[in-house]
């Protein structure tokens, strides 16, 4: 995984809520056997018209949004299944970061694993940042910090392992074969065996 | 074990698989039992461990089958089953290469155990109380209903667990849901679990594992409380769990993977020992009437939008995402549900697809057609609930009412294989998730329990089920 420290970007808006991950990525497209490529079919389907071309309506293909590595979304982000295509979809698009007053659970773990941010701030922020698009945000991933409006900034709640891992860019496994010791003593001194 | 300070029964599941305790700086280790595995969500994962030298740590434990994009078009051998698209079709055989390569039981379509992969854990008695079962497949909260700690994992994490048995948590908070009293005729499981997520809500439970309690789910079976715990991650939550009980254990007994003989009587006896002691705390606390419980309904685009089935679409909240959700299910607050045209029903999914909701189904459409321009799927979770629904003519019963008979499979409930809605059309459909374009691009999905599908297959509108039984 890439280590991810800072982030200044532009931010993108989606307001809706409990926007689920049929939406981020549809089940169609899980039948990939890869990682790469997803951000093709990102929100395909508010994405593209039925001609297929894009949908002038929809926030992302406006040119404002270009090149904006920030996503700001309604509560309850990444609902709905346990599909890692999600955070691989936004991460292949160009998102590094989705901020949230709620971010559902499978999602947010998925998305610390691959180096994509989920930052869920308090509504009086986040309100801020919906009636601000477009808006330059400052993301400090190490002192977990979030600059909007000049200066203006709040702290985040992250995980103190999921931030080491994501700024010094470890992989997980490589923590847990470390303790290979501890699971093999586990396993030998457990009282049953499944 | 439950000597100190009292537990619930999450508590005592997870301090059993503490590898390592977790720490301000680190998550814990939990040490996993059982991992089932599917096409799906395990490619990325098998080419990681290929990548890094690595072989399956437990190929014991682990346990494939496949069931998403799977066709379930009925075939006379399962020689003849074709998987339809390429990339689907590659998907298959990558699982199929990779678990012969890294020695992984695969149940694939040769085997008579084939399914949906929360159907086939349990009917081979692998699933069982007390383990922790994981799965790259967000409803495996339905193993809970063994008072198992089961939950939905990524890909990532399924590459963890394969190359080390083990996964890396925070422990989440518990939710205790106690529902009461006994329930009306017509209503059934997914109608409480449907009237549950409508009442917390579909973030009612992030962050937390629920334990469903109360004489209205210790008189349930096992069918029906998978049925609850199925849809545990439709409120958001991290699993769902039920305390085993007789109930459970005379489920388990004799099934292949169940212990037997001394060792059945010594896990029965630990089984015993799992559930909440009874000054356990939980973080927070929801109480049910299960009597005042109607059969349910979705009428927008998330679970938590239900209602009864015979009352009217509410009237449009302030939220604009209310407003957007009815636009796409073309309904209009104040109108009553009962008269929207149906074009599907779908019997089938992780959810609904087991013996006894497709007996709930056959008994609603005995002797009875279903409406003209419906179209009807009945798609049994696994080719052991085929077989045994077969013996007892319930194939019979649903072909002479005009619906399809097909092999098992996960089906129209994803829209990832052959089986969809098309684009408009309404569908009601006793899966779990009714989001935008589910079960197809432009689906319009009503989420009800096997008997109002039945009913509402012939009326050819939604319907209450309750004059049917």
């Amino acid at each position: 995984m890439k280590a991810i420290r800072k982030i200044n970007s532009c931010t993108t808006i989606l307001s809706k809520s409990d926007i689920d991950t049929d939406q981020i990525i549809p089940a169609r497209f899980l039948t990939t056997t890869s990682r790469d490529g997803l951000g093709t079919h990102l929100f395909n389907d508010w994405r593209y018209l039925k001609d297929g071309s894009e949908n002038p309506d929809l926030v992302l293909n406006k040119s404002e949004s270009k090149g904006c590595e920030v996503l700001v979304t309604g509560h309850n982000f990444g609902c709905g299944s346990s599909r890692e295509h999600a955070p691989w979809a936004l991460l292949d698009y160009g998102i590094r970061a989705v901020i949230s007053t709620g971010i559902a659970d499978i999602f947010r773990s998925n998305s610390l694993k691959n180096g994509l941010l989920p930052i869920v701030v308090d509504d009086d922020t986040h309100e801020w940042l919906i009636s601000n698009p477009g808006a330059n945000v400052d993301i400090d991933v190490t002192n977990s910090t979030l600059s909007i409006n000049k200066g203006n900034t709040v702290q985040f709640a992250i995980d103190g392992f999921a931030r080491h891992c994501l700024i010094e860019g470890v992989d997980q496994l490589g923590f847990l074969q470390n303790e290979e010791d501890a699971i093999r003593r586990f396993e030998e001194t457990r009282s049953w065996t499944p | 074990m439950s000597a100190g300070h009292p537990q619930t029964s999450f508590d005592k599941v997870w301090a059993d698989h503490i590898v390592k305790q977790e720490t301000a700086d680190t998550p814990a280790i939990v040490y996993v039992d059982l991992h089932l595995i599917h096409e799906v969500t395990t490619p990325q994962a098998f080419t990681l461990l290929r990548e890094k030298g690595l072989p399956v740590r437990r190929p014991d434990l682990t346990l494939g089958t496949l069931d998403h994009s799977t066709p379930t078009t009925p075939v006379r051998s399962f020689k003849d089953l074709a998987v339809v698209g390429e990339s689907a079709a590659n998907q298959v055989l990558r699982m199929q290469e990779n678990c012969a390569e890294f020695g992984v039981e695969l149940l694939g379509f040769e085997s008579d155990h084939r399914g949906i992969v929360h159907v086939i854990g349990p009917e081979l008695g692998a699933t069982q109380p007390g383990k922790t079962v994981v799965c790259g497949d967000s409803h495996t909260s339905t193993h809970g209903a063994f008072g198992a700690l089961a939950f939905g994992i990524g890909t990532t994490e399924v590459g963890h667990v394969l190359a080390t048995q083990c996964l890396l948590q925070r422990k989440p908070k518990t939710l205790a849901i106690t529902v009461h009293g006994d329930f009306q005729p017509g209503v059934t499981a997914k109608d409480v679990i449907l009237g549950i997520i409508g009442q917390i809500g579909i973030d009612g439970g992030t962050g937390h594992v629920i334990e469903y309690r109360g004489e209205g789910i210790s008189m349930l079976d096992m069918e029906a409380r998978m049925t609850i715990c199925n849809m545990s991650i439709e409120a958001g939550a991290r699993a769902g769990m039920i305390a085993a009980d007789d109930t459970t254990f005379e489920y388990l007994a004799g099934r292949p993977k169940s212990p037997s003989g001394a060792e059945w009587d010594k896990a029965v006896g630990r089984w015993r020992e799992l559930c909440s002691d009874p000054d356990a705390d939980f973080d927070k606390s929801v109480e049910i009437d299960g009597d005042k419980l109607q059969p349910m309904v979705t009428f927008g685009t998330n679970p938590g939008m239900v209602v009864p089935v015979s009352d009217p679409v509410p009237e449009a909240s302030g939220d604009p995402g209310f407003r957007e959700a009815l636009d796409y299910m073309q309904l209009a607050p104040g109108k009553p549900l009962s008269e929207t045209p149906v074009d599907v029903v779908f019997v089938g999914s992780c959810t609904n697809s087991r013996l006894s909701d497709l007996q709930q189904a056959a008994d609603i459409l005995r002797d009875r057609r279903i409406a003209e321009g419906v179209t009807m799927l009945v798609v049994p979770g696994s080719q052991q609930v085929k077989k045994e629904a077969e013996s007892l003519g319930l194939h019979e019963v649903f072909e002479s009412a005009g619906a399809q008979w097909r092999e098992s499979g996960c089906s129209m409930c994803l829209g990832m294989n052959n089986d969809t809605v098309a684009s408009g059309n309404l569908c009601v459909s006793t899966s779990n998730r009714n989001f935008e374009g589910r079960q197809g691009i432009g689906a319009r999905t009503i989420l009800a329990s096997p008997l109002t599908a039945a009913a509402s297959a012939i009326e050819g509108r939604v319907a209450d089920p309750r004059k049917y039984i």
